[in-house]
């Protein structure tokens, strides 16, 4: 799953507010955030506006989703090559991924790094949104740019960097180095989303605190974190989201203890075409599922 | 009572007190919210800071508070400078006009709160947030949550989240300017109420001058980040000490007028002869009128306007002579606009029932005790 949540607008005073300052990479073209409207049931004729725009949301999620479809079946396949109709349906590649030692323990990396990542990721990106929103400093658009930056700088030269920087740090080929490889990359979207949530925070209510003798620190654990918790999560899982399907750092940094699945389905393409590498797909399919199922509720606590 | 107790503590130092202190937000170039202010606010007493939008009020609140910091001057609490303590270990209480209750807590969790900071054990705890909540007459809403209260239950959580503490004085910020007239003038009461059984020390904020009247021991009147007058509620209504104050509490007939002649005689019988543009010369007393020659206002209260009807020349040398425009009823009292001569209109106030009504139109004469006119410097 490619994680383009539809983000939460940036502050218009943290994007790009600041004269002088870089320009902040604007975030990739969200989708447009709102599900496509419920059509009213007791309207006995849709209007053709409506039509053309139920009509053009389908085209558009088909589009999106049309190839994965088209292939994820195969791996149910009984047979062993890529192509249609197939032989026979059978879960035999689920059962070779399952028992395989190039499969499974890439699977448990992969989930590992990710809730790794996540966990870090939510952690600096919340303190990082915090500072941003409380503060008023200069170079604020800089810092914004800056904390942004991985979500439109492309991951390969991301990739390189940490590798020029991990390397004599003795970072690469170690878990440590794979997290804040990930961690980086995930921490734009907790920022993004955290920033939104506390759009919808009063700070007054941070000197009412202050007022009942709680010092910043408490207030920000008892007053503000759980009411901006929601965001936070969100950020969390898109991080987590990112972490699971990238393959450029996990290229560079990870070594072979560290292989995670897109890594070895990356490899697992240029030795020999197994099916197996369908049933590895449809897992993490699956996942970012559930993932996205996440977030929507998530979204709706709020 | 209020003199009572201003009488007990005006040998004790004062809980809180303002030495010298501005206030520049940004560069000092650009003005000062707060320009010079030195005030004393006594243990009990509950003082308010009165005045039009932004003339410092809320900047004075915050200051003590801590969420804002002097540019100049000194802060003491209890004989203590506190301008390097941050605002959580001031241990003020704050009701803010937003109220800026937790939303995620419920109402007894809010209260609770500075109790939980302050490591209070559980069920001691939970004592004092009962009472605190039976004080603002709320026992039962303790488990509910903020967002399912009306405004005027939202502020008195607000009050007692503020004071279940027992700070040593509670700040309070426009706390009634969100709610309706009737709800306010309840919460007036229940604010006084509190006030005086407990024997809180409170500063209280608010622009609404009948608010700082029926509420205060004393009223700071502000305007423009000075204070103007610092007094009782009686005094500051009777003897206003400049013409701002006279026109920003209570209401006022403003009558332009020439000083024609030096105070005479003592105490309360000081008075000046000021002849008023009409052409009529009336005695005012004087606060800070200037010398013969000088331009002047008298301000006179409409209820301190006495109205006859008959001709001005049969009631006194002081009486004006008037049309009456008009007789507006109020429900408890009516209001006569007065036409004099030369364009200038007088209103007076009367009681419902009090005696003939003359009919609009008709010739009447009109005069008060000088007593109670007041002389002020023009365009002061
Ligand atoms: N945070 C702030 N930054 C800059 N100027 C401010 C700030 N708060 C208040 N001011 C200015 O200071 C003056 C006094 O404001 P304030 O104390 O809020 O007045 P009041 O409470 O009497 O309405 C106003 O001119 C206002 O514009
Ligand atoms: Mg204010």
């Amino acid at each position: 799953m490619s994680p383009d949540p539809a983000l939460p607008r940036i502050p218009a005073r943290l994007a790009g507010a600041e004269p002088g300052g870089a320009p902040p990479p604007a975030p990739p073209p969200a989708p447009p955030s709102a599900p496509p409207p419920v059509a009213a049931r007791a309207r006995p004729a849709p209007r053709p506006g409506r039509i053309l725009l139920w009509t053009f949301g389908l085209l558009a999620i088909l589009f999106l989703l049309a190839p994965v479809l088209a292939v994820l079946p195969l791996s149910f396949s009984a047979g062993s090559f890529l192509h249609y109709p197939l032989p026979g349906l059978s879960l035999r590649w689920y059962a070779d991924f399952w028992n395989s030692d190039f499969w499974l323990p890439a699977l448990w990396n992969s989930l590992r790094v990710g809730a790794g990542a996540a966990l870090l990721a939510g952690a600096l990106g919340t303190l990082a949104a915090f500072g941003l929103w409380r503060g008023r400093f200069r170079g604020q658009a800089v810092v914004m740019a800056v904390l942004l930056a991985p979500m439109v700088v492309p991951a390969i030269i991301v990739a390189v960097a940490l590798l020029l920087f991990f390397g004599p740090l003795g970072l690469t080929n170690s878990f440590t180095g794979l997290i804040l490889g990930h961690a980086a990359l995930g921490a734009p979207f907790v920022v993004v989303t955290v920033l939104a949530a506390l759009q919808q925070f009063d700070p007054v209510q941070l000197r009412a605190a202050a007022a009942c003798g709680a010092s910043p620190l408490r207030a920000f654990w008892r007053v503000c974190l759980p009411q901006i918790m929601p965001g936070v999560a969100a950020g969390a899982v898109f991080a987590f989201a990112t972490s699971l399907d990238e393959v450029a750092v996990a290229l560079f940094i990870a070594g072979p203890a560290q292989r995670t699945l897109p890594r070895q389905m990356f490899s697992g393409l240029n030795d020999s075409i197994s099916l197996t590498i369908m049933a590895a797909a449809m897992v993490l399919v699956l996942i970012s599922g559930l993932l996205l199922l996440a977030v929507t509720l998530l979204r709706r606590a709020r | 009572m209020t003199a009572q107790k201003q009488g007990m503590n005006r040998m004790a130092e004062p809980l809180v007190r303002f030495e010298g202190v501005r206030k520049a937000y940004g560069a000092a170039a650009s003005g000062y919210a707060v320009q010079r202010l030195d005030l004393d606010v006594e243990k009990g007493e509950l003082l308010t800071l009165l005045g039009p939008s932004g003339s410092g009020k809320t900047t004075t609140l915050m200051l003590l508070a801590g969420f804002e910091m002097p540019s100049e001057g000194r802060i003491l609490l209890g004989g203590r400078d506190i301008a390097r303590l941050p605002p959580h270990k001031r241990g003020i209480g704050v009701v803010f006009q937003s109220y800026a209750l937790f939303p995620h807590m419920s109402v007894a969790e809010n209260v609770a709160f500075s109790l939980e900071v302050r490591g209070v054990p559980k069920p001691e705890r939970a004592r004092r947030v009962e009472r605190a909540l039976s004080m603002v007459r709320l026992e039962t809403f303790g488990e509910r949550r903020p967002a399912q209260l009306s405004g005027g239950q939202q502020q008195r959580i607000a009050l007692a989240r503020a004071m279940v503490f027992e700070p040593p004085i509670v700040l309070l910020d426009e706390p009634l300017g969100a709610l309706d007239k009737a709800l306010r003038e309840e919460m007036q009461y229940e604010i006084r109420s509190l006030h005086q059984r407990l024997g809180l020390t409170m500063m209280y904020v608010t622009h609404d001058q009948q608010e700082a009247l029926t509420l205060s021991d004393r009223i700071a009147v502000f305007e423009g980040g000075r204070i103007r007058q610092l007094a009782p509620p009686r005094r500051l209504y009777e003897q206003p000490e400049n013409a701002f104050v006279a026109g920003f509490v209570g209401e006022n007939n403003r009558l332009p007028g020439t000083v024609r002649s030096h105070p005479e005689g003592e105490g309360r019988d000081r008075a000046i002869r000021v002849m008023l543009d009409g052409g009529t010369e009336v005695l005012a007393r004087p606060v800070d009128a200037g010398a013969p020659g000088s331009r002047c206002v008298v301000a006179v209260r409409p209820e301190r306007v006495a109205v006859a009807a008959i001709l001005a020349s049969e009631m006194g040398e002081d009486a004006l002579s008037a049309r009456l425009a008009e007789v507006i009823f109020q429900g408890d009292h009516v209001r006569l606009r007065l036409s004099l001569g030369d364009g200038a209109e007088v209103v007076a106030k009367r009681p419902v029932g009090g005696g003939m009504m003359p009919e609009p139109g008709t010739l009447v004469s009109v005069a008060w005790d000088p007593a109670h006119a007041h002389a002020f410097a023009a365009g002061g």
